[in-house]
């Protein structure tokens, strides 16, 4: 029945979409640092993806509100728009991840250590760092250089993931997963440690400060604008995936995920499609982390633990993994419940205890509890919905339209050259 | 964002390692080395005999349903956290006063192995047997959230009976044995090695001559003839987890005994070299996971303190946990089926 009641659903009406978004966004406006208004607003964009209306009129909306609505309403409120970009950069690595792990089905549990590759490599050169090991008075870098860094950090971090791929091929399944668990921690230790003999990540210390992008001398230090660049490479990261997901290139990593053996007897090469899965998903957090140390101005190893590869790892399959819709999902909800649902249950409980209603030892504090959390998820997400929130649809190819189709009228490959063949007979 | 939880490479431990190179560099090179060497060596065996027997639950597990007990390694700190707390209890009760240590050891071995056990079992119907026959990476995320979750569950019921989640435990074995004149082995390292030693034979014994052994071996061969054959699949799984999770646990307790200082992560690293451990061996083979482990514990413990001294304290012993994961790392590149396994073949 259950199952019934969901094919029936067509879709939110746009109506109600409407009146959801104007509704949250004049509370937000009104009542200013209420949470639930702003969680309203960045809830609004599931609703637009659930609307009952056209494509074009649900990516309209979409931009309206990532682009006019968050930052006009929230825009004076730096901690809005610090949640905004936290949580637009948990979905950028989430979905470079979706490549790894969604496409390919390659599960890599040392993914941060791309992060981290990319983060270091803007951190050491944008300070004075690099002036340890590089002769000449060169460094620090000037903000301006954020931009070419971009480009920098996605070559490292690509760079990184060949490195690692390359080896790591001859394993396969939960043995994957163990070598590049084993790899995120061999990079966070050697990152830890690499003070000495010479000082190129200055060691446990990190690295500060880190200049904030600047374009055309206008510094671009707030969370405001880092919301902006954030929602740029998402767009181009989500763009990435869809081209990828439908290209040559991804349904051969499908394949592979789908049953390699017979993949491979297809002729597809498993060393270069997993070896190009490895370097994009690489490459997209590598592009991430420079963004990530230019908002942090301070990175350090504890930044890069496996605790935040396992984070975006649940992230990816909490949505559903190879779902682009339920990645970006997955992302939002797990970043907003850590930035901000456990922080919110957190005071909740401390001004409860302040007003003397009930006395809670400062170690019960929620906001200390994300591995439980985590854990729970995992379990539930394993055993009642192990393809997440919005499951991977296959996209279905029409054929009587692409028959009908002015493509579909000249006949391509071997049927046309047999109809040339029966033509020219017949002639 | 997410908050570091390894806990480890810390300041302290890196200002130690540099005291111990400067200590070596003073006492000039290759002499002092060789000095310490049996000392090395019998830290070595400690650690290596305790990852053995972890290493235990992985393989048999490993053997049987073919999946990583990521989970194993928090068992393992469960018991090390149980093993505690019964100290800690009898010690506040006076029961520890004038008790033959041994008793209260062996007390403490047994009530941490049930209800370790009992927590594999668990662990195992709640969150594994529903997934049998799921795709591969799917009890895998499911093992990882009960890793997660032990954590913090643990963590939870400390911080709410004891105010804190750092236990130290008391110690029941203080003395030490002199061996020759240039090392001395304490005596609760020794009975690391032998109660290792023990539970190993027992292990063997139990799964070569016993019918249920026989079963075990059975299911791991191939579960759908063995149930053919009357053996019950899943009761035969329920013992194995019983049996890796209550030898995890035993193991658990001994750690608590040796190195003093226990927290609720632990458990996620050590579970991770035993398992390298487990693969070095070859894993599903018992023998391969004993001698894995005691060779990838001296492995390591010789890394920890010669790489110093050798590089001229360029790389120190932080870098011991790269050693271990690099062996996991080349193992499982060059010689997947590890040292003593078979090569799997694939079936098409």
């Amino acid at each position: 029945m259950a199952n019934l009641a969901w094919k029936s659903f067509k879709g939110i009406p746009l109506v109600f979409t409407l009146i959801w978004i104007v509704g949250f966004s004049s509370a937000l406006y009104l009542m200013d640092k209420s949470v639930i208004a702003f969680l309203g607003i960045l809830s609004s964009i599931v609703l637009v993806y659930y609307t009952n209306t056209t494509k074009s009129i649900k990516m309209a909306i979409g931009a309206i509100v990532l682009l006019l609505i968050i930052p006009l309403v929230a825009g004076e409120n730096r901690y809005y728009m610090e949640v905004a970009s936290q949580v637009g950069i948990y979905v950028a690595m989430a979905l470079g991840l979706n490549i790894v792990v969604g496409f390919a089905g390659l599960l890599d549990l040392g993914y941060v250590a791309f992060f981290a590759a990319g983060a270091y490599a803007y951190a050491i050169f944008s300070t004075s760092q690099a002036n340890e090991f590089i002769a000449g008075n060169l460094f620090p870098l000037s903000g301006e250089w954020f931009w070419p860094f971009l480009i920098v950090g996605l070559i490292v971090a690509a760079v990184f993931g060949i490195l690692l791929g390359l080896p790591v091929l001859r394993v396969k399944g939960d043995y994957l997963a163990i070598v590049t668990l084993g790899f995120g921690e061999i990079i966070r230790i050697v990152f830890n440690n690499l003070d000495k003999p010479i000082n190129i990540t200055n060691g446990p210390q990190g690295i500060t400060p880190i200049p904030s992008p600047e374009l055309f001398g206008i510094k671009m230090g707030t969370p405001f604008y880092f919301y902006f660049i954030v929602l740029f490479v998402i767009a181009f990261i989500v763009l990435a995936n869809i081209r990828f997901e439908h290209s040559r290139l991804g349904r051969a990593w499908i394949a592979v995920r789908e049953d390699e053996l017979a993949a491979q007897s297809m002729g597809i090469s498993l060393l270069n499609t997993k070896l190009a899965a490895f370097a994009l998903g690489a490459s997209f957090a590598g592009v991430v982390g420079v963004i990530f140390a230019a908002k942090q101005t301070f990175i350090d190893p504890t930044s890069f633990t496996l605790m935040e590869s396992i984070g975006i790892l649940v992230m990816v399959i909490l949505g559903g993994s190879g779902s682009i819709p339920g990645v970006v999902l997955g992302a939002a909800f797990v970043t907003i419940l850590q930035v901000q649902l456990l922080k919110e249950f957190s005071n909740f409980l401390h001004s409860l205890q302040n007003s003397g209603i009930i006395s809670l030892p400062n170690q019960l504090d929620p906001s200390k509890f994300q591995r439980l959390i985590f854990g729970i998820m995992l379990i539930l997400v394993a055993l009642y919905r192990p393809n997440g929130l919005i499951p991977a649809k296959r996209k279905k190819n029409d054929l009587d339209a692409i028959k009908k189709s002015e493509f579909g009228k000249e006949k391509l490959g071997i049927l046309g050259r047999l109809s040339q063949l029966t033509s020219g007979k017949q002639s | 964002m997410l908050a570091p939880f390894l806990r480890e490479n810390t300041s302290s431990q890196r200002s130690e390692c540099r005291k111990f190179v400067q200590v070596y560099k003073g006492n000039e090179g290759w002499e002092s080395m060789i000095n310490i060497l049996p000392q090395v060596l019998v830290d070595g065996l400690t650690l290596g005999f305790m990852y053995a027997v972890v290493a235990l639950g992985y393989t048999m597990v490993y053997g049987i349903l073919e999946i990583i007990n990521f989970a194993h390694g928090d068992i393992f700190m469960v018991g090390a956290f149980i093993g505690t707390e019964v100290l800690l209890i009898s010690d506040a009760l006076g029961a520890l006063e004038g008790m033959n240590p041994f008793v209260a050891l062996f007390i403490t071995l047994i009530i941490a192995m049930v209800l370790t056990g009992a927590l594999g079992v668990g662990i195992e119907r709640i969150a594994y047997r529903p997934l049998r026959g799921a795709p591969r990476l799917v009890p895998l995320i499911s093992a990882i959230g009960v890793s997660f979750l032990l954590q913090d569950l643990v963590r939870f019921t400390e911080a709410l009976a004891r105010n804190e989640f750092y236990l130290n435990s008391p110690a029941l074995f203080t003395g030490s044995i002199p061996l020759g004149s240039i090392a001395t082995i304490p005596t609760k390292g020794l009975i690391v090695i032998v109660i290792a030693i023990i539970m190993m034979i027992a292990l063997t014994l139990f799964v070569n001559k016993t019918k249920w052994g026989i079963a075990m071996r059975a299911v791991a061969q191939d579960q759908s003839t063995a149930s053919l054959m009357t053996i019950n699949v899943n009761k035969v799984i329920m013992l194995t987890f019983l049996i890796g999770s209550s030898l995890g646990g035993a193991t658990g307790v001994l750690f608590a005994q040796n190195y003093g200082t226990i927290d609720p992560y632990i458990g996620f690293i050590l579970g991770l070299k035993a398992f390298t451990a487990a693969v070095l061996g070859g894993i599903g083979n018992l023998r391969g996971a004993m001698i894995g482990g005691v060779l990838l514990g001296l492995l390591e413990s010789l890394s920890g303190a010669f790489m110093g001294p050798l590089t001229n304290g360029a790389f120190g012993a932080e870098y011991k946990d790269v050693f271990a994961f690099s062996i996991l790392i080349l193992v499982l590149l060059f010689k997947p089926e590890g040292l003593f396994g078979e090569a799997v073949k694939e079936k098409v």
